[in-house]
């Protein structure tokens, strides 16, 4: 992102300094985000000469039908200077959870920002955007969250969908989704989105994000649907630290068991870590002590289209659409093997009736040429 | 009594066979390792898992099979062009009025089991042509959610070429769904199909299950003679 003319913003740096941070406390954090963002060695020095050089990008952080946990995970990520960078006031333009001002004082401040930095600012939305019944259900000042993603996503340099709710709909577009919760991608049209999905996603996760596109400039490299790879490229199952349990077949039969106990393979009671991308496995959360399967219990899949509707979350296998609750594939293929056993059975009985004439013509036949040749 | 004057007709090429045999031992050995795969059997087990991997080796054999199954079966594919008469891909695709009315004949002689001894075909009746289509949709649908839930396992840009699925359709955990659910149409037609087989040996004798051994068919001499007029007709016509 190139540094604004038309204003002088202090850098990062100058931010930080005069917040009281020591230079060896931004080398530190410097060292840390590169780490998380998977760059080799001489990343640090990228990422700190652009946070040293650069003024701050304006970020407008919008919050529509969600539950904050995004922005809770974010000031909990491990670094102190990850909530200062950019969730403080000093940094960020516009967000009802921390901003200072409030009504029209509030509204005012985005406006300008949208004016001023327009074409410059990072765009970063919390939460889905109710359509249904003109978008009712969500309103801030006035306007409905589809008009002020319209407005505001027109003039964003780069847009960023936090969490579930903004990437995916997240559990109020559950079926059957009363207010019609869409996620952004399906709103803001011919821009990229870069999607950090998760309920929440993990914090250094979505600093990473956010230092990527400050150091380099650009979008970090994303997957087919808008993921950045280097936190989305893994499924939890192939980070696992108990992966040489499923490996070796030795899995948690029920929540009580021994082998619950022992911390074997949760996959039989449900875990969605194989069909789930994010850094869970590696990253951890609230500081690298711990995350969910670490604790006991299986992953939900929070990060995915849909885990909501995926089938209750303590089975692997969900109901099979259409045959009511308890009803999964296997059930069904196992009614539908039966009677096409019993159909077998019925078929054969009436080959037996109704053919009999060209059955016993061949049998005859055979017998016939048999007793010839004795 | 009837006396049967049988001729030997050759319908399955080497090919063929080797294909069928191919296919059957992989479809098995998929839905079996597959099946384990989606519920894995409760072990106790004393030892440290470093010490064991069989549900790794389980999940090879499926990788491995699978490999072999889609090799084998674009092999067919392309048998399908090349192969004699019997194994052509109009065998399979209804296209001509022929082929409809065949297939509800079929339906009336063997299904409904009118009585009713006309000698439809010599290699596949045309129910059976359809129902095998249906097979090659069913066995591409398994390869494309296999690889799609392979590739972000894999380096390699076969299975990679497949990445694209899982956003498609919202996700590993539906893939997984579909993969495992279609996998219950393999059962079925293995089951009706070698019924199926059993049946028509068993009414007609013509030699249909050995038929996929040997290559050889036997039909009447008046099948015989009556195809090779209709086979001098449409050359002529």
């Amino acid at each position: 992102m190139t540094p604004s003319t038309s204003t002088k913003r202090s850098t990062y740096y100058e931010e930080l300094r005069q917040k009281g941070y020591s230079r060896r406390d931004f080398m530190k954090f410097c060292t840390t985000i590169a780490a998380y963002l998977g760059l080799e060695a001489t990343g640090v020095a990228q990422v700190s000469k652009a946070l040293m050089t650069q003024s701050r990008v304006p970020v407008i952080w919008l919050h529509f039908q969600e539950c904050t946990c995004c922005s809770e995970s974010f000031i909990r990520s491990s670094h102190p200077i990850v909530a200062d960078i950019v969730l403080d006031k000093i940094s960020l333009d516009y967000t009802e959870t921390l901003m200072a001002a409030s009504g029209h004082q509030a509204e005012a401040a985005m406006e300008q920002t949208m004016k001023d930095y327009y074409g410059e600012y990072v765009l970063c939305v919390e939460g889905s955007v109710p359509v249904y019944d003109d978008g009712v259900y969500c309103c801030i000042g006035g306007k409905s969250a589809e008009q002020i993603l319209e407005e505001t996503a027109a003039g964003a340099k780069a847009i960023i969908g936090w969490g579930s709710c903004a990437c995916n709909g997240c559990v109020q577009a559950a079926s059957p989704n009363p207010t019609g919760a869409t996620p952004i991608h399906k709103l803001v049209k011919g821009k990229q989105i870069i999607k950090v999905p998760g309920c929440p996603p993990i914090g250094e996760v979505m600093a990473g994000v956010l230092v990527h596109l400050i150091t380099f400039g650009r979008i970090p490299e994303l997957d087919r649907i808008g993921r950045p790879l280097a936190f989305y490229s893994k499924r939890v199952h192939d980070s696992c630290y108990r992966r040489p349990y499923y490996d070796a077949g030795l899995f948690v039969e029920s929540f009580d068991d021994e082998n619950a106990k022992k911390g074997y393979c949760l996959y039989k009671v449900g875990c969605r870590g194989p069909m789930t991308y994010n850094a869970c496995g590696v990253t951890k959360w609230n500081g690298g002590v711990s995350f969910p399967i670490q604790s006991g219990h299986g992953c939900i899949g929070c990060s995915e289209e849909n885990f909501w509707d995926n089938g209750p979350f303590y089975r692997r296998i969900a109901n099979f659409p259409g045959f009511g609750i308890e009803s999964n594939a296997d059930k069904v293929g196992a009614v539908a093997a039966g009677v096409t056993a019993a159909g077998i059975a019925a078929h054969a009985i009436g080959t037996n009736l109704r053919k009999k004439k060209l059955i016993d013509n061949l049998i005859e036949e055979g017998k016939e040429s048999e007793k010839e040749l004795s | 009594m009837t006396k049967h004057n049988l001729r030997r007709v050759f319908v399955w090429e080497l090919p063929v066979r080797v294909y069928h045999w191919i296919n059957a031992l992989c479809i098995v050995v998929l839905c079996v390792t597959g099946y384990i795969i989606a519920r894995p059997p409760g072990l106790q087990s004393a030892s440290e898992a470093s010490f064991s991997y069989w549900f790794g080796i389980n999940r090879f054999i499926h990788f491995v099979a699978s490999y072999i199954f889609i090799f084998n079966f674009i092999f067919r594919l392309y048998w399908g062009f090349v192969g004699n008469q019997y194994a052509d891909w109009k065998n399979f695709i209804p296209t001509t009025r022929k082929f409809f009315h065949e297939m509800w004949a079929v339906l009336k002689i063997d299904i409904l089991l009118k009585k009713n001894s006309e000698h439809l075909s010599i290699g596949h009746n045309a129910l059976a042509g359809f129902i095998y289509f249906l097979t090659f949709i069913a066995f591409a649908v398994q390869a494309i959610t296999g690889f799609g839930l392979y590739a972000s396992m894999s380096d390699w840009w076969l299975p990679n070429l497949f990445a694209w699925v899982p956003g498609i359709v919202g996700g590993d955990f539906v893939l997984r769904e579909i993969h495992h659910a279609t996998m219950w149409f393999f059962i079925l037609f293995v089951i009706i199909h070698v019924y199926l087989v059993f049946y028509h040996d068993y009414v007609e004798g013509r030699g249909e299950t050995s038929s996929i051994i040997g290559g050889w068919k036997f039909i009447e001499e008046e099948t015989f003679q009556k195809e090779l007029e209709e086979k001098k007709e449409m050359e002529e016509a």
